[in-house]
């Protein structure tokens, strides 16, 4: 398939287009393909049932369906079925981690993060925190420069256990190199998880090559259904690991006083599953597959290099933008500023005369008008990334995100729309 | 909410770019905090008593047009009232006031000042 036939794909562009929408929120959800759409409806016409359970036809019919999905799945990033949990999302699976990892994790023992995470990487380590006392560290990173091994390096002590980064930070676009720091990580005698949601749509992920030993990824981010995501972890590493919630399917015994569970990965998925989620996320996976994922990476590359090309030319005052230049480093995040808010300061704001005029248009009003103006869909706010947001020294900022099926016109109109906003505001 | 609907509102750009009653009261009886989850502004807003009369309204917000104008709109509409017509006024009011149909992201901008003055007539009056 070639990149100006993905369209053609995607029912919805048959709307959009006619209502001149162009959708730029692909960091948050993507579109989905009749590929996908038609696997979940063959499931509800043709084989609906429960999995791992009847022995009659169309429970068998399931299971295989569900099975092969998770075959499909695994080896997409290099895994074997048996390494890959199915969960509702990146979040449940780092929550997963958090409170399985978490439960042998003592009082002092150090977590490190970083300050580019998006909240599902920082929040269910902050209630473990709560829980066990464990410490919390920030690899404090520029925004324009992607994590590097010696930013990790100072931070690692003898009571690291555990390293928790994302592959790529879904507010600036920057692409970490996982592999050295894994095995720093890996030297201290921690366990390296990736946050994947961001680079597993985007870009070829080999879970052996990269050596961590957890990634999570969400299937709606890449093409797939809402409600179904990986958490993948190293065979050994998972067999180690105690079980999440309890309940059906993942036992193999109950008792009234006990219970065992069942082998990995099903001793992660207690209740019935997100059965159609998985079939139509293996949809998804094919679709990309089919495509290939270098060549969605160059895609991508070329729209955010065009996007830095056009800020360039537009020579809009007071336009300030994120992450790293360096292309090789960069994903199809663009995240900007017409002129900056600053982060609320309460006690700055008591103490001074502050000023009902900031020379800046607030995210929210920049978005509302590249919508209501040219029908330019972008997000805007502090992308569940408020740390940050916070570093970066703003309240907000506006994100455009792009996917398979963006083109360079979409990125002209994102430099129309921002255009037409400014002139809106009087600047 | 049309575009010439927001791009030409003229309560909006009035409220937005002269807002009134923008600042702080030194002897306020109460201050509220309010935080908007979906963008992270934030707005502080001091009230003064006097009895159950509101004699005082200002606050200080960094957020959008939307926030900003309906706060300034709110704060003109509640100054002098009495608490019970204060715990009375509705959201669905307030965002009459402004006079845009509004999305429920958007609502929420619109609404938290409403949502600090009712925390702060709570706060004030021991209610919880």
């Amino acid at each position: 398939m070639k990149f100006d036939e993905v369209r053609e794909h995607f029912p919805i562009f048959k709307k959009l287009d006619a209502e001149k929408v162009v959708y730029l929120d692909n960091a948050s959800t993507t579109q989905k393909p009749y590929e996908v759409i038609n696997a979940v409806m063959d499931f509800y016409e043709n084989h609906c049932s429960n999995v791992h359970r009847g022995v009659y036809r169309l429970g068998e019919e399931a299971t295989e369906m569900f099975n092969h999905s998770r075959e499909n799945i695994g080896k997409f990033i290099g895994a074997k079925d048996r390494e890959i949990v199915f969960l509702r999302n990146t979040t449940e699976a780092l929550n997963l981690l958090a409170y399985s990892l978490g439960s042998r994790l003592k009082e002092g023992d150090e977590i490190i993060l970083s300050n580019s995470e998006h909240h599902s990487n920082i929040v269910p380590w902050q209630m473990l925190k709560e829980r066990k006392k464990v410490r919390l560290k920030f690899i404090n990173s520029r925004h324009d420069q992607p994590i590097t091994p010696e930013d990790l390096s100072p931070l690692i002590s003898g009571n690291t256990k555990i390293v928790s980064l994302t592959e790529c930070s879904n507010i600036l676009g920057n692409i970490n190199d996982i592999k050295p720091i894994s095995k720093i990580a890996h030297d201290a005698g921690a366990v390296m998880i990736v946050d994947g949601a961001q680079s597993v749509p985007h870009m070829p992920v080999n879970v052996k090559e990269m050596d961590c030993d957890f990634l999570a990824f969400s299937g709606h981010k890449m093409l797939g259904p809402s409600g179904i995501g990986c958490l993948y972890g190293k065979e050994e590493s998972l067999e180690d690991l105690p079980p999440f919630m309890g309940g059906g399917e993942m036992i193999r015994t109950v008792t009234k006083e006990n219970f065992t569970c069942e082998d990995i990965p099903i001793k992660f998925e207690a209740g019935t599953p997100n059965i159609e989620g998985a079939i139509g996320f293996s949809a998804a996976i094919d679709f990309l597959r089919n495509l290939g994922m270098s060549n969605v990476r160059n895609h991508e590359k070329d729209l955010i290099s065009y996007t830095l090309k056009k800020e360039e030319e537009s020579n809009i005052r007071d336009l300030i933008s994120y992450g790293t230049r360096n292309i090789e480093k960069r994903a199809g995040i663009y995240a900007f500023n017409i002129g900056e808010i600053p982060k609320f300061d309460k006690e700055n704001i008591i103490s001074e005369n502050i000023s009902v005029k900031v020379h800046a248009i607030h995210p929210h009003d920049l978005s509302s008008l590249a919508d209501k103006t040219y029908g330019v869909e972008l997000r805007s706010g502090h992308h569940c990334a408020m740390p940050m947001t916070e570093d970066l020294g703003v309240s907000a900022t506006t994100r455009a995100s792009y996917y398979v099926y963006n083109t360079r016109e979409d990125v002209e109109k994102l430099f129309d729309a921002i255009s037409a906003s400014i002139k809106r505001f009087g600047f | 909410m049309t575009a010439d609907e927001y791009i030409n509102s003229e309560i909006l750009d009035e409220h937005f770019r002269t807002p009134r009653n923008f600042g702080r009261i030194p002897e306020h009886d109460v201050e509220i905090i309010e935080t908007n989850p979906t963008c992270g502004d934030t707005i502080v807003l001091d009230m003064k008593f006097k009895g159950e009369i509101l004699v005082d309204i200002k606050y200080i917000t960094r957020g959008c047009s939307i926030s900003t104008a309906a706060a300034s709109i709110l704060s003109e509409n509640l100054m002098g009232k009495t608490r019970d017509e204060i715990e009375h006024t509705s959201k669905e009011e307030v965002l009459a006031n402004l006079g845009l149909k509004l999305g429920p992201a958007r609502e929420r901008c619109a609404l938290i000042s409403y949502d600090a003055a009712q925390k702060g007539i709570k706060k004030h009056f021991k209610t919880v």
